[in-house]
């Protein structure tokens, strides 16, 4: 019993140790991660669910497809996979101090002639004197070497950057540290979003599960502003946000300049530019008509979608504004409405009508021209609030990562053995990296030795 | 002489390039092979400039930024890195032949970028401006150009082993004796993805740098960042099935091959074919 006990448990451990674990779960988790670029994840839209049997709607869903880097199995294999990594490092890394902290100070038979790298010196005279001249020739050209006396043979040992053979174990353990600092995060942070009017504050902001959460603090917006570019394209999006406390701004938050790629973070809440858009609630349009034929200018104060008859019986409804029209008509800039006129007893027509060209409205060959005076709409700016305690863990384990990985590939454990014995002494050379370069610097070492004279 | 005049010559220099190396491979004469080279620098030469006059013009355009913000300027980098990194090769290794297998990647990419799409300069949209956008696409780049070498020495080797079989006994005259070693391609390919490897770890993780700097998440889980993960799963699989489970040659060759495939998806399929936050570069319009 006791055995089979033993040997399950050593089997377990075994897998777990295993590269081949290691290969399948780099190459699942390749795989898997693949669906969640195909299926929407998330809230799904109406048009895809329209377009899929419900059948597949609910396997999926049972499977957890629609949000399959949260779903338990995934997870799942990025715990394995952290074992994984746990018990292998386990069980090398005492074999790696050993190696470093241990060195082979004396090679032995076998390990010679299976070297390519090797030189040897033919002298005469006391081999006690050579030992020493050579030992500092290894510490000038290489580095001071351990010195071991067997059966009245010395053995040489001197070696440079032991230590990059952690390099691996440094990259393992980001991985690990990056998992740490998400974990956190998804404990300890939130993300949401907050939409605020200019010239009003709030208090509080959204959830991303819909709920209101306080934000501790108060962040006023001063203004919002859009810029373009002269291609209509937007060029920038810009908040001036003031934080306050007890009604008064913080100093060093007041007025401060929020733009796409320029956030702005107050204790530990960081506020990132998103969208904005018309605050069309309560607001008015205020719009001119003039009779093509001469005759008293009406001004109209509407609110967007609310029909009003004119005085020869025309019904007219503003359908929506904007205080930047250049995005939807290129070449006309500035605030523009679109309308719905009705003569009476006529069809109704739907046309554009703009602030800053009046000749263009005047342009339609109608009884009445219809021109867009602007309105005392406020625009909103919409924010992305989150706050994440978890993010530096994260950039710890990145450095980490980036560190180990270049230590790991680009830097060598190299080691040079000198064996000194009656007559002669042979010089061996080995790198765990990059044996091309290491090869040219122990083949000038090698050439410098084979000259060195008493 | 503008910018796109000179990455019009540059794409000429790539194709001639091209047909001249595989003239190369066919008449197997030394001369040929160092025209080859000598064509394919020249067009690094004419394409660095033209990116630097690009560069320039957008400034003089009153939007000026790095040219690397849209899929053309991006594919355009793409080959102007795979090139850099077959001149590294031909002079560090002296191995000419590498370049009739990486040089039509550069040729492919520059055809594509100068036919198929937009080549006009574009302002940036808020979102992309930011120093990031430099530091990620460089690195992302750099990465991707490090793996299409790779895939192109692959290649050469599985050519290799088909031909000759696997064994090591190269045989006399033959096409294959212009090809190097079969070691030497297993080596040049580990070497490729140790230089590719770490740029795309550098580019995944100044792509989340940036994204938590401009709206607070470092991953999204968005078809892009994931597609770059699988990439670089991949790779990490290639590293450790070589270092530790000793697998070479065939096997390595075809991961790389897959690996190559699957950042191709990450890039173009991406982009063209899923949509996401990175669609910036849109398609070929
Ligand atoms: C995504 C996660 C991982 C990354 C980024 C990673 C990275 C690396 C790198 C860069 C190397 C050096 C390869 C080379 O020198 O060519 C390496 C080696 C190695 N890795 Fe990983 N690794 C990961 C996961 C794992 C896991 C889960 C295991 C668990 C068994 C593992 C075990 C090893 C071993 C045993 C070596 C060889 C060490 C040596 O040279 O003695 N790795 N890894």
């Amino acid at each position: 019993m006791a055995t089979t006990d033993k040997s399950f448990a050593t089997s377990v451990w075994d897998l777990f140790c295993s590269l081949k674990l290691t290969l399948s779960l780099l190459i699942s988790l390749a795989l898997t991660s693949i669906i969640g670029t195909i299926l929407p994840q998330g809230a799904l839209p109406p048009e895809y669910v329209a377009t899929i049997s419900s059948a597949k709607l609910q396997i999926y869903t049972k499977l957890g497809f629609f949000d399959m880097y949260h779903s338990w199995w995934f997870i799942a294999l990025l715990y394995v996979f952290s074992l994984n990594l746990v018990s292998c490092s386990i069980k090398r890394l005492p074999h790696v101090f050993k190696f470093i902290s241990e060195p082979t100070l004396v090679l032995g038979e076998g390990a010679r002639n299976s070297f390519s790298l090797k030189k040897e010196l033919k002298f005469s005279g006391d081999t006690e004197q050579w030992k020493e001249r050579l030992t500092d020739f290894l510490a000038k050209e290489f580095s001071a070497p351990v010195i071991t006396e067997q059966s009245g043979d010395y053995h040489l040992f001197a070696q440079k950057t032991a230590w990059c053979r952690l390099g691996v174990y440094v990259v393992h353990l980001s991985v690990l540290v990056i998992f740490i600092g998400a974990i956190i995060g998804s404990l300890a942070g939130y993300k949401g979003y907050v939409t605020i009017v200019e010239g009003a504050s709030v208090k509080a902001f959204q959830k991303q599960n819909g709920e209101q959460m306080p934000l501790g603090f108060e962040v006023l917006c001063e203004k919002f502003n859009v810029d373009f570019y002269t291609t209509g394209a937007p060029k920038e999006f810009r908040s001036i946000l003031t934080v306050l406390e007890n009604g008064k701004p913080v100093p060093g938050y007041s007025k401060v300049k929020v733009i796409v790629n320029e956030p702005m973070t107050y204790k530990g809440i960081t506020f990132y530019q998103s969208s904005y858009g018309q605050a069309s609630e309560g607001s008015e349009h205020f719009i001119s008509v003039t009779p093509r034929n001469g005759g008293a200018v009406e001004k109209l104060t509407v609110r967007e979608g609310v029909p009003v008859t004119l005085m020869d019986g025309t019904l007219f409804k503003l359908l929506e504004a904007t205080q930047e029209v250049r995005q939807f008509a290129p070449g006309f800039s500035g605030p523009a409405a679109r309308i719905e006129v009705t003569p009476k007893g006529a069809a109704p027509l739907t046309f554009i009508a703009f602030k800053n060209f009046p000749e263009v409205n005047a342009q339609r060959g109608d009884a009445l021209i219809f021109g867009y005076e602007g309105s005392n709409a406020k625009q909103y700016t919409g924010l992305q609030v989150a706050k994440d305690p978890g993010v530096w863990v994260v950039w710890i384990g990145c450095t980490l990562m980036v560190i180990g990985i270049f230590v790991a590939f680009f830097m060598s454990h190299k080691r040079i053995w000198v064996i000194v014995t009656k007559g002669h002494a042979r010089i061996y050379g080995n790198a765990s990296k990059n044996q091309a370069a290491f090869q040219m610097q122990f083949e000038d070492i090698s050439e410098k030795f084979q000259e060195v004279k008493i | 002489m503008n910018s796109s005049m000179l990455f019009n010559v540059t794409t000429f220099a790539y194709l001639l390039s091209t047909v001249v190396f595989f003239a190369f491979l066919a008449s197997k004469n030394k001369s040929v092979g160092l025209a080859g080279s000598l064509i394919a620098y020249a067009g690094l030469a004419a394409q660095t400039v033209a990116i630097a006059l690009r560069w320039k013009e957008s400034y003089d355009m009153g939007v000026g930024h790095a040219p690397m913000s849209n899929l053309y300027e991006s594919i355009v980098f793409f080959s102007w890195t795979i090139i850099l990194l077959f001149v590294y090769i031909d002079i560090r290794y002296k191995y000419r032949v590498v370049g009739a297998f990486v040089v039509p990647f550069a040729l492919l990419a520059m055809a594509w970028a100068q036919l198929g799409m937009n080549t006009g300069i574009e302002p940036l949209v808020p979102a992309l401006q930011s120093n990031w956008l430099l530091y990620h696409v460089i690195t992302c780049f750099l990465g991707y150009a490090a793996f299409a070498v790779a895939c192109g020495i692959s290649i050469m080797y599985l050519i290799k082993t088909a031909i000759e079989g696997t064994s090591t006994s190269a045989q006399a005259g033959g096409l294959m004796s212009l090809f190097p070693p079969l070691k030497v391609l297993d080596d040049l390919n580990y070497r490729s993805i140790m230089i590719g490897f770490p740029l795309l770890t550098l580019g995944i993780i100044t792509g989340a740098a940036w994204a938590n700097y401009a709206w607070g998440t470092y991953w999204s889980w968005d078809p892009k960042e994931t597609w770059s993960l699988i990439v670089w799963f991949v790779y990490a699989a290639f590293l450790h099935a070589r270092i530790t489970k000793g697998w070479a040659g065939k096997r390595t060759a075809w991961l790389s091959v897959i690996g190559f495939a699957a950042t191709i998806f990450c890039y173009l399929g991406v982009n063209l074919l899923l949509s996401g936050l990175h669609s910036y570069g849109g398609s070929a319009k």
